[in-house]
C-alpha cells in the first residue's frame, strides 16, 4: 500500500485479499473522504490455481472433473461450458433428451445459487433470521440435486455430448413435490425482499450501476440485466433446449416499471429468475422427449475421437451469475486440448464495481459488493490506515458497521 | 451507444471481408443446431492481418455495441495468436452472433492496440494477456499486473510454451519457494 497519498482528509483502507462479503479472495483499496468511498482499486489472482495449466497433462473427461472444481457453487456450469466448447470443435451432436436434461441440472443449479444469494445479502445488512429461512429452502433444492445427481456440490453429471445419468418417470414426483415447495415459500421470499422496509432502505439507491457503464465494462448476468442491458446467453441464442421454451429477459422494469440498476433492482432481477427457473424446468419436465442421454457412451471411443479432432471452440452458458465462456483448441496429435481458456462471470463483473462503490460508504461496501453476488470468498480482517497509523477491523466489526447502519435507518 | 441496423451473420461477414478484402485473411461460419426445433447459433471465425486490427474494431464498433466476452490466447510456435471473443446483435431472441476475432503477432514483436478506448471493460482481460503471454498492449490505460503475485519472477509468461514459460518454475517448486 502506498502511504504516499494518504492525506489529512483522506485515507485508506485495504479490504481483502479475504473479505466478509466475498466468497473468494480479492483486493480492495478503497480511499476515504471520512465515510464516503472515493476511489477503489483492486487486485485479483489470490487464487490463481494454474488451472488452464493442469489441464495440459489430463484428456478432455478427466477435464470435466477439475473444471467441476473451478467452483463450488457454479460446479455445474464450468463443466458444462467446457463441453459445449469441444463438442463445437469435434462436432457432436448431443442427444435430444440430453439438452432438455441439462436445462433442468442448470436451473436447479440457479435456484441454489440465487437463493444462496439472497440469504448472504440479507445477512451482510443483519438480517440474519432470513438467512436462516432462505438456507432452509435452498437446503430443499440441495436434496433435490443430491436426489438427481448423487450429490449435493460437485455434481459430476457432465458429460462430452451429454449427461451421465438419466432422470426416469419414478424420479419425477420428487422434482414437482420439490417445485411446488420452492412455489410455496417463494411468495414468502418475494415479501420479505420486496416489501420490507428496512431492506428497501438499505438497498435502494445504493450501489448504482448505469445501462452505459454495464454496457461499456462488460457486466454480464443479473448485473447487467439489473442495469437495464438485456443479455442472457440462454435468451440470445440457441443451445441446450432453451431454444425450445419459452424464456424472456428479466429485467426489473417487468415487476416497477422503472430501471435504477441500484442493489434493490438486483435482488428484484434474482428473485424473478427463481421463478423463471421454476417454470423452465416444469416445462422441460412437459416436453422431456424420449432417446438417449449422451452421444457416445463408451470413454475410450470417445476419446479416441476426440484425439483426432483439429480445431476449436467455445462454449457459452449462462450461470446464475452471467455469461461463462470456455474457448477449447484441439490439436489433432494429443489427448489433452492445446489451450483451454475459462472466462468465469465475475471476471466481467469486477470492473463494474468501481462505479457502483465510488460515492457509497464503509458500511455499504458489504451489500454493495455482495450484490453482484461474486464468485470469490471471505475475509476475516481489515486493515485501517490513518494519518499513518495502522488499525485493525475484524470481519465482525465491519459486519456490526453494516448492521449499525440498520438500526440507525430503522429508528 | 451506437446502434446500426441488425445484420445477420452473412451480411456482418461480407461487411468486414468487402471493407477489408485482404486484409481479412480467412473467414469460417459455423452454425451450431440445439433442441428439437434445431434452432441455430452462428460462429463467426475471423483471422485477421494485424495492421488493420484497429480499424476492423472501429467497425464492429459502429454496427452494434458488442460484448467482449473475454480474449483467449496460444502460443503457436513463432507467433502468439489472440482470439478477441465478441458478441453482437444480443437483446433479442435467438438473434445473437458470436464473432472471434483472431490476430496473429510475431513473437519477436508481440504488440498490439489497446481496445480499452473503445470498450472500457476489456482492460482486465488486456492485463492478463500482457502478464500471461508476454505481448504488449500499446496504449493499455493501466500496465500493472491483475492476477500474478509481484514477487513472480520478470520475463516468465505462465501461457508460452517456449523459454519464457514456466516450465523451470513448475519443475523447482522447492526452489521457487527459497
Amino acid at each position: 500500500m502506498s502511504k504516499a497519498t494518504i492525506t489529512k482528509n483522506n485515507y485508506q483502507i485495504p479490504i481483502g485479499p479475504v473479505h466478509p462479503a466475498l466468497k473468494e479472495p480479492v483486493f480492495f483499496e478503497f480511499e476515504l473522504d471520512g465515510e464516503r468511498i472515493v476511489d477503489v482499486n483492486l487486485k485479483l489472482g489470490h487464487v490463481h490455481r494454474g488451472i488452464e495449466w493442469a489441464s495440459r497433462k489430463r484428456n478432455p473427461v478427466q477435464i470435466l472433473y477439475l473444471a467441476e472444481r473451478i467452483c463450488g457453487i457454479c460446479s455445474y456450469c464450468h463443466p458444462i461450458a467446457f463441453s459445449l466448447a469441444v463438442e463445437s470443435a469435434a462436432d457432436i451432436q448431443v442427444p435430444e433428451r440430453a439438452e432438455y436434461l441439462r436445462v433442468i441440472h442448470g436451473e436447479i443449479e440457479r435456484i441454489c445459487s440465487h437463493i444462496l444469494w439472497a440469504g448472504v445479502a440479507a445477512h451482510e445488512i443483519g438480517f440474519d433470521t432470513v438467512l436462516y429461512l432462505s438456507w432452509q429452502i435452498r437446503e430443499k433444492t440441495l436434496d433435490l440435486t443430491e436426489f438427481l445427481t448423487g450429490n449435493r456440490v460437485t455434481k459430476g453429471i457432465t458429460m462430452i455430448g451429454g449427461v451421465r445419468r438419466d432422470i426416469t418417470p419414478d424420479m419425477i414426483p420428487k422434482i414437482q413435490e420439490t417445485l411446488k415447495y420452492l412455489k410455496d415459500n417463494f411468495e414468502k421470499i418475494r415479501h420479505i425482499f420486496l416489501d420490507d422496509k428496512t431492506v428497501k432502505m438499505r438497498t435502494k439507491v445504493c450501489g448504482i450501476l448505469t445501462k452505459e457503464d454495464a454496457l461499456k465494462l462488460c457486466a454480464v448476468g443479473p448485473l447487467a440485466r439489473s442495469s437495464g442491458v438485456k443479455k442472457d446467453v440462454r435468451v440470445d441464442s440457441s443451445y441446450f433446449a432453451y431454444g425450445d421454451l419459452d424464456i424472456d429477459y428479466i429485467t426489473p422494469d417487468i415487476l416497477t416499471g422503472e430501471i435504477n440498476g441500484d442493489v434493490y433492482d438486483r435482488i428484484i432481477v434474482r428473485l424473478l429468475e427463481i421463478k423463471q427457473s421454476i417454470d423452465l424446468i416444469e416445462q422441460c419436465l412437459d416436453k422431456l422427449p424420449a432417446g438417449p442421454i449422451v452421444a457416445e457412451p463408451k470413454i475410450p471411443k470417445l476419446l479416441a475421437q476426440l484425439k483426432k479432432v483439429n480445431g476449436e471452440g467455445v462454449g457459452r452458458h449462462e450461470a446464475p451469475r452471467g455469461e461463462v465462456i470456455h474457448y477449447v483448441k484441439l490439436d489433432g496429435i494429443n489427448e489433452a486440448p492445446f489451450s483451454w481458456k475459462v472466462r468465469a462471470p465475475t471476471y466481467n463483473n469486477i470492473l463494474p464495481w468501481i462505479p457502483m462503490l465510488k460515492g457509497q460508504q464503509i458500511a455499504d461496501i458489504p451489500i454493495v459488493a455482495a450484490s453482484t453476488d461474486p464468485c470469490m470468498s471471505c475475509t476475516n480482517r481489515v486493515g485501517i490506515v490513518k494519518d499513518g497509523n495502522m488499525y485493525e477491523m475484524n470481519k465482525e466489526q465491519l459486519h456490526k458497521l453494516s448492521i449499525e447502519k440498520t438500526r440507525r435507518l430503522m429508528l | 451507444m451506437t446502434e446500426g441496423k441488425i445484420l445477420t451473420t452473412e451480411e456482418i461477414v461480407k461487411y468486414f471481408t468487402d471493407e477489408f478484402k485482404t486484409k481479412i485473411i480467412d473467414v469460417k461460419i459455423k452454425k451450431r443446431s440445439a433442441g428439437i426445433k434445431k434452432n441455430i447459433t452462428p460462429y463467426i471465425w475471423m483471422k485477421i492481418d494485424k495492421s488493420a486490427f484497429k480499424d476492423i474494431i472501429k467497425h464492429l464498433f459502429t454496427l452494434h455495441y458488442p460484448q467482449l466476452s473475454v480474449i483467449s490466447g496460444n502460443d503457436l510456435g513463432n507467433t502468439i495468436e489472440l482470439i478477441y471473443h465478441f458478441s453482437i446483435n444480443y437483446g433479442q431472441r435467438m438473434n445473437e452472433t458470436i464473432l472471434n476475432i483472431s490476430v496473429d503477432l510475431p513473437k519477436s514483436n508481440p504488440e498490439i492496440e489497446t481496445i480499452c478506448d473503445y470498450m472500457p471493460g476489456a482492460l482486465i482481460s488486456e492485463r492478463e494477456k500482457q502478464e500471461f503471454l508476454g505481448v504488449k498492449i500499446i496504449g493499455i490505460p493501466d500496465k500493472r499486473r491483475l492476477f500474478l503475485p509481484d514477487e513472480f519472477p520478470e520475463g516468465v509468461y505462465p501461457w508460452r510454451r517456449d523459454e519464457t514459460g514456466p516450465e523451470k518454475l513448475y519443475r523447482n517448486l522447492h526452489e521457487a519457494k527459497k
